[in-house]
């Protein structure tokens, strides 16, 4: 039997439209990704001056090889970075969990500190930053005047490994608990009572509840939050640089010790203007960033639901 | 109801595309600048020029322009000007350039507009020699007007050496201090009797600057090969500031963040090493600590830090006009009264004996000479090479001081890193 014209058109119109819908996204990826993408993998074999795109040089993989085998402070960078990836994202998922657990009871007044949370991440970063810079100064902190009052000595935050980490994961755990903690929320919302309230027929206490019934049921989100803090670490860039402000901002220290890859980059290409190796920096820098959300799907997706 | 709905939300929406499509217009007029009416000149600048005053004085004389200031920190200035010259869009039409950079920049001259072609070689005998050399491309190309120099002389807190028990008066300040040994040691004395929590110096990198903005040779030769490890001015210089360190005589402040800044205000220590723009600084940042400075001469002659140079990116659209506004800004007329307004030191010498720049005194800086004292200084001065990343090279030197400081590593050991480090700056 043939098809009518009206009968094709409502076939290729079914077949079609959707790739008609979905393809803005598509157009916007590829000229503001995947172009700039494929581009950095262009320069990256390139030795190039940032300014001087005309006496770019090809030279291959000489980029690559001294970056992963000839470059310590690259590999110094990425310490830095997995150690405040380790810094950043557990506590920010546990208090997210726990702020999330005490806004799912009734309490006056629940939607002020609902919007409450997320509010942190609203604010701009770089005024977060610099207000969190001068907190943790050295001689006239608010940090360093409260520590005070408990004997604990001067804490010069920007000087040591430890305290700098320290200080700048309490920037981004600051910023993007209450985000999670929204998203932990919502979710928890949906858990129907009945559940709970088996729970405590079983004598099942609060405590339990929370890691045998919430903590489970939230997996996916947890495992949404992990990774989406994950990435977000990897590429910190801001935090660190408007902690160390003035001339040497982009070395991340006086001897690097809070230099992120993102800032190691940063550094490369636009203080020393060698745009080929800061493009070489970018792409090891996406490759690990796969590889480290790929690690941390892993773990998260090990919370049982039994 | 519903279509009435549609129909609102329809009229809307035609409403913000007819707005959006107008702006578009509009601003497309604007772009379009000499044609429609006035010529639009931009100026990027960094810290503080002093050229408010003065772009009213040329708007008044010249009706078809109109200029705006943008200014940004120091090296975000920098940052963004290597940035907006790599892509090719979004540089000022004329754009601050400081020492520590122009070798950099100067290293691609076909991006600036050769300012020897638009009248600048009739120009040249203006600026000292060195200054006017500074900034000239490989291939002879002139890439910007000379600014303010920077002079070297210390800025000292009266009040401070008042309980310290050391002279107040400038001259014998002054005299405390003919050799960096010397102004060490009078450091020692300060810090026995120092008033609480003040240190004799702000830190150990702007004293370093000073040291070696003096030295016949700075961090590079004339090849343009880093000469950091094997330059003996720089390790003397070095061994002296780490000892000075060490004796406590530093409030470990980097210069230019705002742990220093806030240093200025809550009086952290009693000396700072002064080019003359660093007084615009002090006065900007601590206007309440006016009376209380005072200026003194450098320990070992002149020297130089800082200063900069008015470029015209050849991406602007009205080069021309911003070349004759470069030159308008950095002719000795205008250097004489930004000199008057906010003390930074002229780039040419005929003003040098100019009783008007000679005479001037600062009232902030309890009415010191200072017009005297940064000529002097100037005329004293043996200019010094400045290689392609001189920014760079003190930045590690600033680092490296900082590892000190902070007590990470002692003198040799952040010596021995700081030569490593910036064998590394290509």
């Amino acid at each position: 039997m043939a098809l009518t014209f009206a009968e094709r058109r409502q076939k290729w119109d079914v077949k079609l439209s959707p790739f008609g819908f979905i393809s803005p996204y598509f157009l916007i990826f590829g000229v503001f990704g995947l172009f700039p993408l494929l581009y950095t993998a262009f320069v990256s074999l390139q030795k190039r001056n940032l300014i001087d795109a005309e006496g770019a040089q090809f030279i291959g993989f000489g980029n690559y090889e001294q970056l992963l085998f000839h470059d310590p402070y690259f590999w110094n960078a990425m310490g830095n970075t997995v150690s405040l990836w380790l810094l950043t994202t557990i506590p920010q998922i546990l208090f997210a969990l726990g702020i999330a657990h005490l806004l799912n009871r009734r309490l006056r007044g629940r939607m002020f500190f609902r919007m409450g949370m997320i509010l942190p991440n609203i604010t701009s970063v770089a005024a977060v930053t610099i207000i969190f810079a001068q907190l943790f100064g050295r001689d006239f902190g608010l940090v360093n005047w409260v520590l005070s009052w408990f004997g604990a000595g001067q804490v010069d935050w920007q000087a040591g490994t430890a305290s700098s980490h320290t200080a700048i994961a309490a920037m981004v755990v600051w910023r993007w608990t209450g985000y999670h903690a929204l998203i932990f929320l919502a979710s928890m919302q949906a858990i129907p009572s009945s559940m709970y309230e088996a729970a405590t027929l079983d004598g099942a206490k609060g405590w339990q509840q929370f890691w045998r019934i919430t903590v489970p049921l939230l997996r996916p989100q947890i495992i949404f939050s992990t990774v989406i803090a994950t990435t977000g670490n990897m590429r910190l860039l801001a935090e660190p640089l408007l902690f160390n402000p003035g001339t040497a901002a982009a070395t991340g220290g006086s001897d690097r010790q809070f230099q992120t890859a993102a800032l190691y980059l940063y550094e490369q290409g636009f203080t020393k203007y060698d745009f080929g190796y800061s493009s070489a920096i970018a792409l090891v820098l996406a490759v690990a960033t796969m590889l480290v959300a790929g690690l941390s799907y892993l773990v998260t997706r090990r919370i049982q639901t039994d | 109801m519903r279509p009435k709905t549609r129909n609102r939300r329809i009229r809307l929406i035609a409403g913000v595309s007819a707005t959006l499509v107008a702006l578009t217009a509009l601003s497309a007029c604007g772009d379009s600048g000499a044609a429609g009416g006035k010529v639009k000149l931009s100026l990027g600048l960094f810290g503080n020029f002093g050229y408010t005053d003065l772009i009213k004085e040329y708007q008044a004389a010249h009706p078809d322009i109109e200029i705006t200031e943008r200014t940004a920190s120091y090296s975000d200035h920098h940052k963004n000007l290597a940035a907006h010259l790599a892509t090719g869009a979004g540089a000022a039409d004329i754009e601050a350039i400081d020492t520590g950079y122009v070798a950099q920049f100067k290293a691609t001259p076909d991006k600036f507009v050769d300012l020897n072609t638009v009248g600048g070689d009739q120009l040249k005998d203006r600026w000292l020699g060195w200054k006017w050399a500074a900034s000239v491309g490989k291939g002879g190309q002139q890439i910007g007007y000379g600014t303010d120099v920077g002079g070297l002389a210390i800025c000292y807190r009266r009040d401070m050496f008042k309980t310290a028990g050391l002279p107040e008066d400038r001259d014998a300040v002054s005299a405390l201090w003919p050799t960096w040994q010397a102004f060490f040691e009078t450091g020692k004395r300060f810090q026995a009797q120092a008033p609480q929590g003040v240190k004799f110096m702000d830190g150990g990198p702007t004293v370093l600057n000073a040291i070696v903005g003096q030295a016949p040779q700075g961090y590079y030769d004339q090849n343009d090969q880093i000469i950091v490890g094997s330059n003996p001015a720089l390790r003397q210089g070095w061994d002296l500031v780490v000892d000075a360190v060490k004796a406590n005589l530093s409030a470990g402040l980097l210069y230019s963040t705002p742990q220093w800044n806030t240093g200025f205000t809550q009086g952290q220590f009693a000396t700072v090493t002064c080019p003359a723009w660093m007084m615009t600084k002090i006065k900007d940042q601590a206007p309440d600590t006016a009376g209380k400075w005072d200026v003194a001469a450098v320990p070992g002659g002149g020297g130089n830090w800082g200063g900069s140079y008015l470029t015209v990116p050849k991406q602007g659209k009205h080069t021309k006009e911003a070349a004759e506004l470069a030159a308008w800004l950095t002719a000795p007329e205008q250097q004489a009264k930004v000199f008057t307004s906010k003390g930074l030191l002229p780039s040419v010498p005929s003003l040098y004996d100019d009783a008007k720049i000679t005479g001037y005194t600062n009232p902030f800086f309890n009415n010191a000479p200072v017009g005297k004292v940064f000529t002097d200084a100037a005329k004293k001065l043996n200019p010094q090479y400045q290689g392609p990343k001189a920014g760079d090279v003190q930045t590690e030197f600033g680092n490296a001081m900082q590892r000190v400081e902070q007590g990470k590593q002692d003198g040799a050991a952040a010596w021995e890193q700081l030569v490593g480090d910036v064998a590394k700056i290509k």
